[in-house]
């Protein structure tokens, strides 16, 4: 785990408060795998004071890449960095998604910007396995492409793609991928999550989702993040035992 | 470059610097020490434990507030028991000092858990925290009041002669008829300030931002309050005083020192910037080079009313 200074490449909008950041960060770039993240303070200041947590979405050779949406005060400092700013990143944290092992298809299941932290998952996967991406938006304004593949969208109004959520979405394809080898990786709102661990359960299909919580120190030492495990009598922190968990392990 | 006598002493516990990590900020040592060399600041404070091990409150446990942060954690630890057989071992190598904090619900706990750990050698002393403000039983109940924090300092004090510590709540009028009580029952020192009871709401459901609906108040919004604290009891009651509250760099800890504080603990820093200690204690051997001071321990109280 290293804090790292790095410099930042570029930033591009993907929509209107939707981007990506580009950054210089070689020493996170060599360790960080697929659902990792990392924790950004976003200005020098004591405003905000704390941290921000990201996932890794990209890495291309020693730059890192994030995607993330403008939601408050720390995201819309972060969306008017400009080339060569320098910002604080720590990192890499969490556990990552497991994605080796037998199984033949990827399906990956992204809700709204829950896409973030996989367009590096499907660049790690070995080129034997089969990916097919299903992405769910509130209407064609909200959807986001940026490095899927074999993409399916849903949109809640249907203004493009299939009318409805995207476990909907994913449980009205289900017959083509019934007799085949399947691992899910989902990041999403905790409604979608929820809904695809209880299918991925019915259908005894491997499931793996990212979840997400308010934190402030990212590895472990704060104790702001519990989540509930399966049999509810203890809790997981998501950034030190997550953020990354199989579907069975805790209760949404 | 020469190197200024950064030492310490707080009773008889001697430190190498005055820069210790708060507990309930650095967990028992392990994942921090990733970030930063902990044999290079003067000790740690590890989680509150209690007798049994604490589950800790359901989320949302904390919320970021301006140039600050609430937290209601609940006191969350693996009890005394697991804490020797699992955390001590990684302590023991660390070549700091330790300083093992207490959470309990009733006196009893307290002197149970003191007897417990007492034996233990990697731990130099104890710090009783008789002041959180998240859990429905002990906490602030006995931190309001000033017969329960001199019976509790008086009980644990009998089970242990290693340094004691109370560390003390901001949430009263005169905090330095505590530190009075502290000493007359035979406590070494002082820790000031807890965190600060505080709540913050959601607009637009109304609902408080964390589950527990109050929390504790910490970072550099109460660094003022804590000042004052500290300066309270400098001018009141002659016991050696651990400032706490919003530090976030040497400047901070210099100006806990000059109000009366002869060691310090970081706290939310350590969350935002896990290496601050080491980068304070550096600041701290500058400053003195700068100011021509040879001994640190001689900038305690040295306020100029």
């Amino acid at each position: 785990m290293y804090i790292e200074k790095s410099r930042v490449e570029w930033i591009k909008n993907l929509l209107p408060d939707t981007f990506l950041l580009r950054v210089y960060s070689p020493l996170i770039a060599s360790k960080i795998k697929p659902g990792q993240f990392c924790n950004i303070k976003v200005s020098e200041s004591d405003f905000p004071l704390l941290r921000r947590p990201f996932s890794i979405c990209e890495v291309d050779g020693e730059f890192l890449h994030f995607m993330f949406d403008v939601h408050g005060e720390g995201t819309k400092i972060l969306s008017n960095k400009q080339k060569d700013d320098v910002i604080d990143i720590l990192g890499p944290l969490g556990n990552g998604f497991n994605y080796s092992g037998d199984y033949s298809t990827a399906i990956i299941a992204a809700g709204g910007i829950g896409i973030a932290p996989f367009p590096y998952l499907i660049q790690k996967l070995a080129d034997d396995k089969k990916v097919i991406s299903f992405f769910g938006g509130r209407s064609k304004n909200n959807v986001i492409e940026y490095g899927m593949k074999n993409l399916l969208i849903s949109t809640d109004d249907g203004s493009i793609g299939f009318k409805g959520n995207v476990v909907q979405l994913i449980e009205s394809q289900y017959s083509q991928f019934r007799n085949e080898s399947v691992r899910i990786f989902a990041c999403g709102p905790n409604p979608m999550l929820k809904a695809l661990q209880e299918f991925s359960i019915k259908n005894n299909i491997e499931c793996q989702i990212s979840t997400e919580s308010a934190m402030a120190c990212g590895f472990g030492i704060c104790q702001g993040c519990p989540i509930d495990n399966a049999d509810g009598d203890g809790y997981y922190l998501i950034c030190k035992d997550g953020p990354v968990f199989d579907a069975k392990m805790v209760r949404l | 470059m020469s190197y200024t006598d950064l030492s310490v002493n707080i009773g008889k516990l001697h430190l190498k610097n005055p820069v210790l990590l708060a507990s309930g900020t650095v967990g028992y040592g392990n994942e921090i020490s990733k970030f930063t060399d902990l044999s290079k600041i003067g000790g740690i404070v590890t989680k509150s434990l209690s007798l049994k091990p604490r589950k800790g409150n359901p989320p949302q446990r904390i919320v970021e507030t301006p140039s600050g942060m609430l937290n209601a954690i609940g006191l969350a630890n693996v009890g005394v028991e697991a804490f020797i057989k699992e955390k001590i071992p990684f302590l023991k190598e660390l070549n700091t000092t330790i300083i093992c904090n207490i959470a309990a619900s009733s006196i009893e706990e307290y002197v149970e858990c003191t007897k417990i750990l007492n034996p233990v050698d990697t731990i130099n002393a104890f710090e009783i925290n008789v002041s959180c403000p998240n859990v429905k039983e002990g906490g602030l109940i006995f931190g309001n009041d000033l017969n329960s924090v001199g019976r509790i300092t008086e009980m644990v004090r009998s089970a242990t002669n290693k340094p004691l510590i109370i560390k003390l709540s901001p949430n009263v009028s005169r905090i330095s008829e505590f530190a009075r009580i502290v000493k007359e029952e035979g406590g070494d020192a002082v820790s000031a300030i807890n965190t600060l009871v505080g709540t913050s709401f959601d607009i637009w459901t109304r609902k408080p931002k964390i589950k527990n609906v109050t929390g504790g108040l910490s970072g550099p919004a109460i660094k003022p309050v804590a000042l004052a604290k500290v300066l309270e009891i400098k001018r009141n009651v002659d016991i050696p005083i651990i400032g706490i509250g919003g530090i976030m760099n040497w400047m901070d800890t210099v100006e806990f020192m000059i109000a009366g504080a002869t060691a310090v603990q970081l706290g939310t820093v350590n969350f935002i910037n896990p290496n601050a200690g080491v980068e304070i204690v550096e600041g701290l051997h500058s400053y003195c080079e700068k100011q021509s001071i040879q001994k640190l321990s001689d900038l305690i109280g040295s306020f100029q009313l």
